[in-house]
């Protein structure tokens, strides 16, 4: 046991003795580790930060919330089906609010009508274009995620009343009141007077793609009044227990159903939206990008093993005669096998910790460029990328160590 | 009247009593297949060497000197004949068994020296030792006082590129003797080496040999040969005469 230590110990001091005498030579050799590892440990941060980016986004626009709409968020294939159906309407909500009422155990809470359209809000001389502008109840309260940073939602009576007040994100707000308090001034939204009467906090963007902190929110009544009335309109539905989605889900059909009088067998004429559409539709870029970086990795790590093998099979014959010496002294197949080997994963080893470290240096940069993107380094990666170092150092370096340690001592020592 | 000077030298020097059985070889042959041709570097050697013998193996170039070397050391099997080392058949080992004699058993000395160029002197002399599994602080130790054997306690740290041709040679000696071995096998270790420093290398095996050390000395110089206590001489991988020197 203290023998292996020993030749262990013995074949790593050799192997970095040999590295440090021949630094060009290995470096040039481990381009193919460090360039696989570097693929392969971005490529688990990448996904790594869709998969945190999509849940902290998630959570954004509500895990426990259904949308009843017309269109599907993804694949709408027969696009005629869609079209005839009927509009979602604010009416509908009551409907189905009453519906929602009057089952007994009903998984779900209430619903909400949401409608929506981007315009550009402005005070004095400032104004921002874009904003996504949202036009609610009161009963929004219920299932809105983002907190306040000042001042508060419309209550029922100005909701029903439609009165022109308003609730700015975070981005509108500082970009129209840079030093003062937006609370009780009045904003120009689609040519009306609106009175601020919140401020919601920040909250990030949505995959870094779609931020949330440029909106504003109106009661539905103003809305209508101004952005017309036939405009499309969601039901934001708010579940009991989002571990109980799917069964949610389920009533939610069953009561629209109702809510439109369809007959049995007729089809549904409206979507029920979730979050995990999104997800479903994340899957093929994660997928995309595995693929793509599986690719890479495997076609470096590739290159790079053929080059280790290469590298060793000269190591071998450049020691051929200090091989025959080791022999003559006492050295046993396996204590050359080890040598050789070692010699291989150490190349791979070094090349890994430069990719990892490369990739580090990478995330810390995006990090700092883009503190949106969620770019996280994680240990497992660590782990994975030196475990993939060492095999591919065993497998490219065992043929030459092989070789190496079944060489005949004379013929070794005879090589010049 | 001026005595001969050789006869002088010798009829001065200690003869130890021959110990028990360390090599016995009977009848061995070794062939070597070039493509078609078969060589036959060794015809039916048989020969025996005790230890405290010091012993010179002479012949002319290609009679077959380092493949008796090489089989003696365990580095070679001999393709017919028996072999015995310290009473065990040496056909019969396996090849870590083989490389444990070596490591043990056997110390070689070579032409070329073979030191590890990018260790230096302490960490050569080590190797045989680290390949024995003994511990750094002993191995140090050891390979330190082996060092100091051959008088190179100054040069430890030196490397061979920054030693002369004497003081490898030395260290290549202070690797062979470092685990005590039953037998030193020097193949030709003045071949490289100016006839001073040479002779210096054949009066430090004069030292070991009356310490009790077994040496066989590979050499086609009869200057070289005249140290040791009794010369083989083979021809064409036969032994030609075997006997004592004068
Ligand atoms: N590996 C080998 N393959 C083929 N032939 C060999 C091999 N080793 C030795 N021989 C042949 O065996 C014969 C004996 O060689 P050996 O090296 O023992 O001679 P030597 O007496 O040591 O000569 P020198 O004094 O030149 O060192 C030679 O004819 C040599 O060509
Ligand atoms: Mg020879």
């Amino acid at each position: 046991m203290a023998l292996l230590l020993y030749e262990l110990t013995e074949s790593f001091r050799i192997a970095f003795a040999q590295i440090r005498a021949n630094k060009m030579r290995s470096v040039l050799t481990a381009l193919g580790v460090i360039i696989g590892i570097v693929a392969v440990t971005l490529m688990g941060t990448a996904i790594n930060g869709i998969d945190i980016g999509f849940e902290r986004s998630l959570a954004m626009l509500g895990d426990d919330v259904l949308h009843v709409q017309k269109w599907p968020w993804f694949g709408a294939e027969d696009w005629w089906n869609y079209v005839n159906r009927p509009q979602v309407l604010p009416a509908d909500a009551e409907r189905l609010n009453r519906v929602i009422e009057n089952t007994p155990n009903s998984l779900l809470e209430t619903a909400v009508p949401v409608c929506a359209r981007g315009a550009s809000v402005k005070f004095g001389e400032n104004q921002v274009g874009g904003v996504f502008v949202q036009g609610t109840t009161s009963d929004y309260a219920r299932l809105m995620t983002a907190d306040f940073e000042d001042g508060r939602l419309f209550n029922e009576t100005e909701s029903i009343a439609g009165r022109q007040v308003c609730v700015l994100g975070k981005d509108v707000a500082d970009a129209l009141f840079p030093t003062s308090s937006p609370i009780d001034q009045t904003v120009t939204i689609q040519g009306q007077p609106f009175q601020v009467i919140g401020v919601l906090a920040k909250q990030g963007s949505f995959l870094g793609l779609f931020s949330f902190d440029t909106q504003a929110i109106m009661p539905l009544n103003a809305f209508r009044k101004y952005f017309g009335v036939r405009r499309n309109t969601e039901l934001q539905v708010k579940v009991k227990d989002k571990l109980q989605l799917a069964a949610a889900n389920d009533e939610l059909i069953g009561a629209m159903r109702r809510v439109r009088a369809q007959l049995p067998g007729e089809r549904d004429n409206f979507t029920i939206n979730q979050q995990q559409a999104f997800k479903a539709q994340l899957d093929p870029v994660k997928s995309g990008i595995a693929l793509a970086g599986l690719f890479i990795t495997g076609l470096s790590l590739f290159v790079g093993a053929i080059g280790i093998m290469n590298i060793t099979f000269v190591s071998v014959k450049e020691r051929t005669k200090e091989i025959g010496t080791r022999k003559a002294l006492g050295a046993r197949r396996r204590t050359i096998l080890l040598q050789f080997l070692i010699e291989a994963v150490s190349i791979c080893l070094i090349g890994g910790a430069v990719g990892l470290t490369l990739t580090y240096a990478t995330c810390l940069a995006l990090q700092h460029a883009m503190p949106a993107l969620p770019v996280e380094f994680s240990v497992g990666l660590v782990f994975v990328s030196m475990a993939v170092s060492v095999l591919t150092g065993i497998v490219s370096g065992f043929a030459p160590a092989w070789g190496a340690s079944r060489l005949d001592p004379v013929v070794a020592l005879r090589y010049e | 009247m001026t005595p001969p000077p050789a006869p002088a030298a010798t009829a001065a020097r200690p003869i130890r009593p021959a110990g028990s059985l360390v090599i016995e070889i009977e009848d061995v042959s070794k062939l070597y297949k070039m493509g078609s041709e078969i060589i036959h570097a060794l015809r039916g050697v048989s020969l025996e060497i005790r230890r405290n013998e010091y012993l010179a193996i002479m012949g002319p170039s290609g009679s077959g000197k380092s493949t008796l070397m090489n089989m003696l050391g365990c580095l070679d099997t001999p393709t017919s004949g028996r072999y015995d080392f310290n009473g065990k058949n040496v056909a019969h080992m396996s090849d870590d068994e083989l490389a444990g004699i070596r490591n043990r058993e056997i110390g070689f000395v070579f032409q070329t020296f073979n030191l590890l160029p990018r260790s230096d002197a302490l960490r050569n002399v080590e190797l045989p030792l680290i390949y024995a599994g003994m511990a750094p602080h002993a191995r140090h130790e050891r390979a330190m006082q082996a060092l100091a054997n051959v008088g190179l306690a100054d040069r430890v740290h030196h490397r061979p590129n920054e030693l002369s041709g004497g003081q490898r040679q030395r260290v290549a000696i202070a690797r062979a003797l470092v685990n005590n071995p039953s037998i030193i096998l020097a193949d030709e270790p003045t071949g490289n080496l100016d006839s001073k420093t040479g002779t210096e290398i054949m009066e430090l095996f004069e030292q070991l040999y009356e310490q009790g050390q077994t040496i066989i000395v590979v050499t086609h110089e009869e200057d070289i040969a005249r140290h040791a206590r009794r010369v083989v001489r083979l021809r064409d991988g036969l032994i030609e005469s075997d006997g004592a020197v004068f």
